[in-house]
């Protein structure tokens, strides 16, 4: 080959590369644009509605004295109790499969299963924790059959990012506390379970967030609409805020449509603080080490 | 307040909207006052009532406790007649064979007529041939198997111009009513129509286009006037607009329906749910058409109230 017949084509590769960077970046713009344009619509329906008096009260017929003290409460009483259930089966759960189980069929059945158990629509948990918690454990409609069911839901996503943070840990670290005669509970309790926590509680958190905003498995088994009283013990009845959200978009009078901006305004406000929660959590202990 | 959850469950720390609500008080058991919970299930139609109910009662009664949930006329039927719940809102009147399953479990449901409702059919306000229609066209319009796919098909001499259709999804309560009114089956309808469960999805729907019909409950026509408009049906003693009048009196007909609550009839025999019924009656005439329903006229409303069973 010569020089004479080598064609660099410089100018149709430079100009493919800046195609794609271009493709590259409206994507960015799409995403970004769709998210700015709902919450400045939600802020502008929403904001003259959010006021003290908004989180205290009870829901109501009249907007103007419509709040969602009962619904907040409920889904602080249901992220209390879904992370208190999830949380340690998730863990365990990882902590056996990448610390304890043999690399065998059943170990690798079970991986593949809850990967699955990861995709399945959260109205077949609902479906589920009808049948299972409501009627045969006879939990009734309560706080605690909805946080069994929420656990259930999220549980996979639990087990499957514990698993990447426990893996995440260097052999070399395991190792190192075997040499030194630490048993395998001694090694999994001081050297990796410390250093995965990070990974583990990030990944409870950002689960916790995806069961915030679950209203189809709720619904499904049988968490109330209309309620003027907070739940005080795990049996009481509940309803949460994107049931009451869900609620107030379908009256017929426009004030309601409002009220509901504001109630997703307050539920957003929960997500960052929990997400915000989520990064400290992962910062303080990362210093720790 | 107990209300809070214990601290130290992991990654719960909510600060902002929690302390915010910690102060004001909850609602205990008052002092000589009636005590207990009504559960209340049922139709999404009849929950606003309910819900008004619920929220005036427990006003009146700090100490009762009042739930109210929205599975659906039928979903409600499944739970009241296995004994769940104390009442049940039905857009309908109970079925035979939920009746057996009340039977069934030995339970007694009272039927109490509580409000009407006027289904309307609406069409945009540009569109300015349809003021009325008879119930015959309604029909050729909505039933299975319809040809009807342009305005011109349905009366000589409206435009050329397609036909958009727009209705409430089939597990609704008015979606059986409306289609067992006018096609005179239950549940018999066309099915390429844009179908929501969402009614203001249907409101928002056939105020953007001129080439639409569609139906939904009163409320929502009456909260939307100025972007709808509704026709007046003809049942063969010509045109009948739906208000609040032609409704109460049934003039606006075959689309009037009644709402009802069905009464767990042993459930009935605690104060705090008789009391509650008698509530419900005693403020419908104020509260119903607050939240955009016709009350029951005619003093009808004494006549249940002394129609109750009488307390042991």
């Amino acid at each position: 080959m010569t020089a004479a017949s080598f064609d660099p084509r410089r100018e149709a590769r430079h100009r493919r590369g800046r195609i794609f960077r271009w493709l590259c970046l409206s994507a960015v713009w799409f995403a970004g644009l769709t998210l700015v344009v709902l919450l400045v619509k939600v802020t502008a329906d929403g904001v003259p509605w959010l006021s003290l008096d908004f989180i205290r009260n009870y829901p109501s017929r009249i907007p103007a004295r419509a709040g969602i003290r009962s619904a907040i409460l409920g889904t602080l009483w249901m992220m209390a109790l879904t992370g208190a259930v999830s949380f340690p089966l998730g863990v365990g759960a990882a902590v056996y499969l990448e610390e304890y189980a043999p690399d065998n069929w059943l170990t690798r059945l079970l991986q593949t299963n809850i990967a699955n158990l990861a995709g399945v629509p959260s109205i077949v948990y609902g479906i589920l924790g009808l049948t299972v918690f409501v009627r045969v454990f006879a939990l009734g409609r309560s706080v605690l059959a909805g946080a069994l069911t929420l656990a259930l839901l999220i549980l996979p996503v639990v087990i499957i990012a514990s698993r990447e943070a426990l893996r995440a840990v260097p052999p070399s670290l395991r190792e190192a506390s075997y040499g030194l005669g630490a048993t395998r509970w001694q090694t999994i309790r001081y050297h990796v379970l410390p250093v995965a926590l990070p990974g583990i509680l990030t990944g409870t958190i950002l689960s916790l967030s995806r069961a915030i905003g679950e209203t189809a498995p709720l619904i499904m088994i049988g968490a109330l609409t209309f309620i003027a009283f907070p739940p005080t013990s795990p049996l009481d009845p509940f309803t949460v805020l994107p049931i009451q959200i869900f609620n107030w978009t379908a009256k017929p009078q426009a004030d309601f449509h409002s009220l509901a901006a504001a109630a997703i305004i307050v539920l957003l406000l929960i997500l960052l603080a929990m997400n915000a929660t989520a990064i400290l959590l992962r910062n303080k202990y990362r210093q720790e080490l | 307040m107990r209300t809070t959850f214990k601290a130290g469950t992991v990654g719960l720390a909510i600060p902002l909207v929690a302390g915010a609500i910690a102060c004001g008080g909850g609602g205990g058991v008052s002092e000589g006052g009636l005590g207990g919970m009504v559960t209340l299930d049922g139709s999404s139609t009849v929950f606003p009532i309910s819900e008004a109910m619920a929220e005036e009662f427990q006003i009146a009664n700090p100490g009762v406790r009042v739930t109210v949930g929205i599975s659906g006329t039928g979903g409600g039927f499944k739970k009241f007649c296995g004994g769940e719940t104390d009442i049940s809102d039905a857009s309908r009147p109970i079925k035979d064979s939920e009746r057996e399953l009340c039977a069934e479990n030995g339970i007694v449901p009272i039927e109490v007529p509580v409000a009407w409702d006027g289904l309307t059919v609406v069409i945009n306000p540009e569109n300015d041939w349809a003021a009325c229609m008879t119930v015959d066209e309604l029909k050729r319009v909505w039933q299975p198997g319809s040809t009807v796919s342009r305005w011109s098909d349905v009366r000589d001499g409206w435009p050329d111009m397609e036909m958009k259709l727009y209705g409430p999804g089939t597990d609704s309560g008015t979606f059986d009513y409306f289609t067992d009114a006018i096609v005179g089956e239950e549940d018999a309808s066309r099915p390429d129509y844009t179908a929501s469960e969402d009614d203001n999805v249907l409101v928002v729907g056939v105020e953007g286009d001129q080439e639409a019909l569609g139906y939904f409950g009163f409320a929502y026509y009456e909260e939307n006037q100025e972007r709808l408009n509704s026709v007046a049906i003809d049942n063969g003693l010509g045109c009948v607009s739906p208000t609040r009048e032609t409704i109460e009196s049934g003039e606006y007909a075959p689309l009037s329906r009644p709402m009802f609550i069905y009464l767990n009839s042993s459930a009935l025999a605690r104060p705090e749910v008789r009391a509650f019924v008698e509530f419900y009656l005693t403020n419908s005439s104020a509260l119903v058409p607050e939240v955009g329903y016709v009350p029951l006229g005619g003093g009808r409303y004494d006549e249940l109230l002394a129609g109750l069973p009488a307390a042991d």
